[in-house]
């Protein structure tokens, strides 16, 4: 028997990042128990570590812009696999999630009125990225923060919930370990929220802290919850490359969005050899015209380095693959170019760019007001997730919601840089509201002691096996080379089935992987808990990504190297069948309604 | 490649004992690297905290060779090598284990203070406006990433432990931002006199010397705290500085 403590409460919101927090909020606001779990400490999780900024049709910057036109730029970006309800209340609520902020106390950069000012990004029509300097994610997470401690819910930080548990077919709560002495704490509640995130930790080179390790993802599919197009990924296009130590570490598009151009080792300006029919007729296909665009003209076009990160992403290794990359096996990125353009260029690009100044001055001995950035593609963002009902955000399992990275449908095949952190404050205040609401409306579900002595053993195996089993550090990096051998970037058959296999190998391994010492703050024991959601991500993926026998957005199959509108009709849903194996279906597309449909097309022309 | 040592404080509730580890070490690592590469080397159990690996999270504060430092941005490069480095966990607070310390009461000082209240909103849609120039003193407060390293080094909690008394160099640059909010309405100056402890700081400047945001700790936030609390109350310290003041 292993002893833990238990908690009761009304709504339980597992992960503290902007969706967590802002589902936090809204729930308490209801008046619910509410208990906030995290990983690290509060105001830690990767939303503090979003630079570029936040999407949201305001049109303080560009008075053309509106909902439907984001709308209509989200379903582009993600190639028509969106959910398109919810691409439709993120791109209405997004704008009076902005001034929330502001409300409790958000400062962000302003335009010369006064306003909210906004950048320029990928994939977006207009200038549409709320943000402060390059460091938005830090004002958001903050702000919620220093908002949510006086809101009346509980936080429990440094909690890392390992399980959930059931009643039937209904969540009756989460089995979690405290990280400073390992003690276990029985989260009993009646609604619970999944906002943990994304699983980049799957891959070596990510832009991904520890945290990212998909626990949510692999929560909600043990629990039999659907999950939706696990086969996109967002590889990031400039990610740093040296030294070796930041490999991975984000370089924000923010620095394209600011008039940042990429070139090869010839010194050409390689993405206007590549525009895509889809965005051609608003893409420029010269530098002039891409400058005016910059500064704010709104007659000029975009220049091509702002097209989708997908696309940018696979022009990079082109030019790599084709030997005309940096020394370091990335390309350049030169924002100190536009000194030929402005007078104040350096003054300019520290004030905009201030921690991607610092980052690189830092880490790597740059100093971008002079100098190139060496950049390539990095595992970043993880398009599918838990499938959820687009207006409650909750998922297939009943009293099971999942908000933020972790759930999967609005940003289909490919996300829109700045559409998360607007995505995060959008669902996961309708998370915080329904699971409250279906809180309300439903008793204490009961716990099964047996479950949760299954799962305290299964916690501590590691610690049985001790010094005799295998350092759990050296699968995790072992899974990490596999996956980003066999389901990066670019995608075969081959390599995908050899993915499987290795993956088999290293369920085994982790099944016998052994920790040393006790459970105070101890992250051998902590990394091998994590193999279980990483290796069940993995698989996801790959077993997604086999499937898609097609390119589109982020996942780009070198044997069909084109897409296909047959494709176009489904998306992936992987569940766990009742046998336990992974099951993976086509589920067809609802039809789009008619007025959206008609703001897609009218956005086409 | 060459090698190096690093001697790393380990035990657990403050009961240390320096340990050394020889590793290789590649070009451009940083300190965190080194504990990592320790960590997957054997000491799989090295107690540590990090997120962003980029300074930009507040995780991984550390004392290196002495000095309170975010140990991802702490080049290898930058420190003498042929003497062994020493990672040493925060002094400051409670010691968990190894390199990881309680910060809870750096958050629990936090929440005493008053949180922001804005005025009526300037427009009919709920927003306000507010001119750059107006928010740029508070874009400095706020580009705090919580590493409390002010906190470590600031005599009054490190050496004489008044952690229920003061709320520190970090939370004095909280109260500073929302007091000086364009928009905000909320009067925290009692608080910092009476229950928040802004007195006991002498205005040594070492929390300034070790923020990794460069953020000007007291000439920005704690000296003009001060003077509203002068401006209401006497504080001897300020009026010291105040004598010394050169006159703009
Ligand atoms: C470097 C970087 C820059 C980015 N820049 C931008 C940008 O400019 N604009 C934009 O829109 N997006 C950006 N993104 C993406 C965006 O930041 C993330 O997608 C978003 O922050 C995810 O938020 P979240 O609330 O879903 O989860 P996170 O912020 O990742 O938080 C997850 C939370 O869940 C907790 N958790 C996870 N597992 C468990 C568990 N088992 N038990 C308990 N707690 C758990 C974690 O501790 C954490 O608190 C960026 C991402 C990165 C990494
Ligand atoms: S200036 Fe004040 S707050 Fe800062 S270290 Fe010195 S005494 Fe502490
Ligand atoms: S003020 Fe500076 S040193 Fe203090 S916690 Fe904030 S960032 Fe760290
Ligand atoms: S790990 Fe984030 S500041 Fe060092």
């Amino acid at each position: 028997m292993n002893g833990y403590t238990t908690h009761e409460f009304d709504v339980l919101v597992i992960g503290a990042g902007g969706a967590g927090l802002r589902a936090a909020i809204e729930a308490s606001g209801t008046g619910a128990k509410v208990a906030l779990i995290c990983k690290s400490l509060l105001g830690k999780a990767h939303t503090v570590m979003a630079e570029g900024g936040m999407a949201a049709a305001m049109g303080t910057a560009d008075d053309r812009d509106s909902w439907s036109t984001h709308f209509a730029d989200t379903m582009r970006g993600g190639m028509y696999l969106n959910n398109s309800r919810m691409a439709e209340l993120h791109a209405k609520e997004a704008a009076d999630r902005v001034n929330e902020l502001e409300a409790w106390g958000a400062v962000f950069d302003r335009t010369p009125e006064g306003r909210i000012n906004q950048r320029n990004f990928g994939g977006h029509k207009y200038r549409r990225l709320a943000h402060v300097g390059d460091r938005t994610g830090l004002e958001m997470i903050r702000t919620l923060q220093d908002h949510g401690i006086h809101q009346g819910f509980e936080v429990f930080m440094e909690y890392t919930v390992v399980d959930l548990l059931m009643d039937g077919g209904r969540v009756a709560g989460a089995f979690a370990y405290e990280r400073n002495h390992g003690t276990f704490h029985l989260f009993r509640a009646k609604a619970v929220i999944l906002a943990t995130g994304g699983l980049g930790r799957c891959y070596k080179v990510t832009s991904n802290s520890w945290e990212g390790t998909g626990d949510g993802h692999a929560l909600a599919y043990h629990a039999g919850a659907e999950m939706r197009d696990m086969e996109f990924l967002q590889f990031h296009p400039t990610g740093m490359v040296w030294p070796p130590s930041v490999r991975g570490i984000l370089v924000t598009e923010g620095v394209r969005g600011e008039g940042g151009i990429l070139q090869n080792s010839e010194g050409r300006r390689f993405m206007f050899d590549d525009i895509p029919d889809a965005y051609s007729h608003q893409t420029s296909d010269n530098e002039e015209e891409g400058w005016r665009y910059i500064t704010g003209d709104k007659e000029a076009r975009r220049p091509p380095e702002l097209l989708t990160r997908d696309h940018v992403a696979r022009c990079i290794i082109r030019e790599i693959k084709e030997g005309r990359g940096s020394p370091h096996g990335g390309v350049f990125l030169n924002i100190h170019w536009i000194k030929e353009n402005l007078k104040d260029a350096e003054a300019h690009i520290k004030k905009k760019l201030p921690s991607m100044y610092h980052q690189f001055k830092e880490l790597a001995g740059v100093d971008i007001t002079k100098e190139s950035m060496e950049v390539g593609p990095t595992t970043h963002y993880v398009m599918g997730g838990i499938k959820v009902d687009a207006d409650t955000q909750m998922s297939t399992v009943p009293g099971l919601f999942a908000a933020g990275e972790c759930a999967g449908g609005l940003h289909g095949a490919n996300r829109l840089g700045g559409n998360s952190l607007s995505d995060l404050v959008v669902f996961g205040k309708r998370a915080g509201q329904y699971a409250a609401e279906y809180a309300s409306g439903h008793d204490m579900p009961t716990v099964d002691e047996g479950q949760v002595q299954d799962i305290a053993k299964e916690t501590l195996a590691p610690f049985e096996r001790g010094d005799t089993g295998e350092n759990p550090f050296q699968i995790q990096h072992a899974l990490q080379d596999m996956m980003q051998a066999k389901a990066g970037i670019v995608r075969t058959h081959v390599e995908m089935t050899e993915g499987l296999e290795e993956l088999q190998k290293l369920k085994a391994r982790a099944a016998e992987c052994g920790v040393q010492s006790n459970r105070d703050f101890n992250p051998g024991w902590n990394t091998a808990l994590d193999l279980k959601p990483l290796l069940a991500c993995s698989e996801m993926i790959l077993m997604s990504a086999i499937n898609r026998k097609e390119s589109r957005g982020g996942h780009y199959h070198d044997d069909y190297p084109e897409k296909c509108p047959e494709h176009a009709k489904w998306n992936t849903i992987i569940h766990k069948s009742a046998d336990g194996t992974m099951t993976r279906t086509e589920a067809e597309i609802p039809a789009v309604r008619s007025d959206l449909q008609e703001i897609i097309e009218e956005n086409q022309r | 490649m060459s090698k190096a040592t690093f001697r790393i404080s380990r035990g657990s509730g403050g009961d240390l004992t320096p340990e050394d580890y020889e590793i290789e070490i590649g070009e451009g690592m940083v300190v965190l690297d080194a504990v990592h590469q320790i960590q997957s080397e054997g000491a799989s159990d090295l107690a540590v905290r990090w997120n962003c690996k980029a300074g930009k999270c507040g995780s991984c504060s550390a004392e290196v060779n002495g000095m309170p430092r975010l140990m991802c941005m702490t080049r290898l490069e930058d420190l003498d090598l042929s003497q062994p480095v020493t990672i040493e966990p925060m002094h400051a607070f409670p010691h968990v284990r190894d390199l990881v310390t309680d910060v809870s009461s750096n958050y629990r000082a936090k929440k005493s203070i008053k949180p922001f209240k804005p005025r009526k909103p300037d427009n009919a849609d709920g927003t306000w406006n507010m001119k750059q120039e107006d928010v740029e003193r508070v874009q400095e407060f706020r580009k705090c990433i919580e590493c409390f390293l002010c906190q470590d080094v600031c005599h009054v909690l490190r050496d004489h432990h008044k952690h229920e008394e003061f709320i520190g160099p970090r939370n004095f640059v909280y109260s500073a931002a929302l007091e000086m909010h364009p928009l905000d309405t909320e009067d925290r100056v009692g608080d910092l006199k009476k229950d928040q402890g802004i007195g006991y700081c002498n205005i040594t400047k070492c929390c300034t010397v070790v923020c990794p945001e460069n953020i000007k700790i007291t000439d920005n936030a704690i000296i003009p705290l001060k003077e509203r609390v002068v401006d209401e109350f006497y504080d001897p310290f300020t009026k010291l500085f105040r004598m010394f003041k050169p006159k703009k």
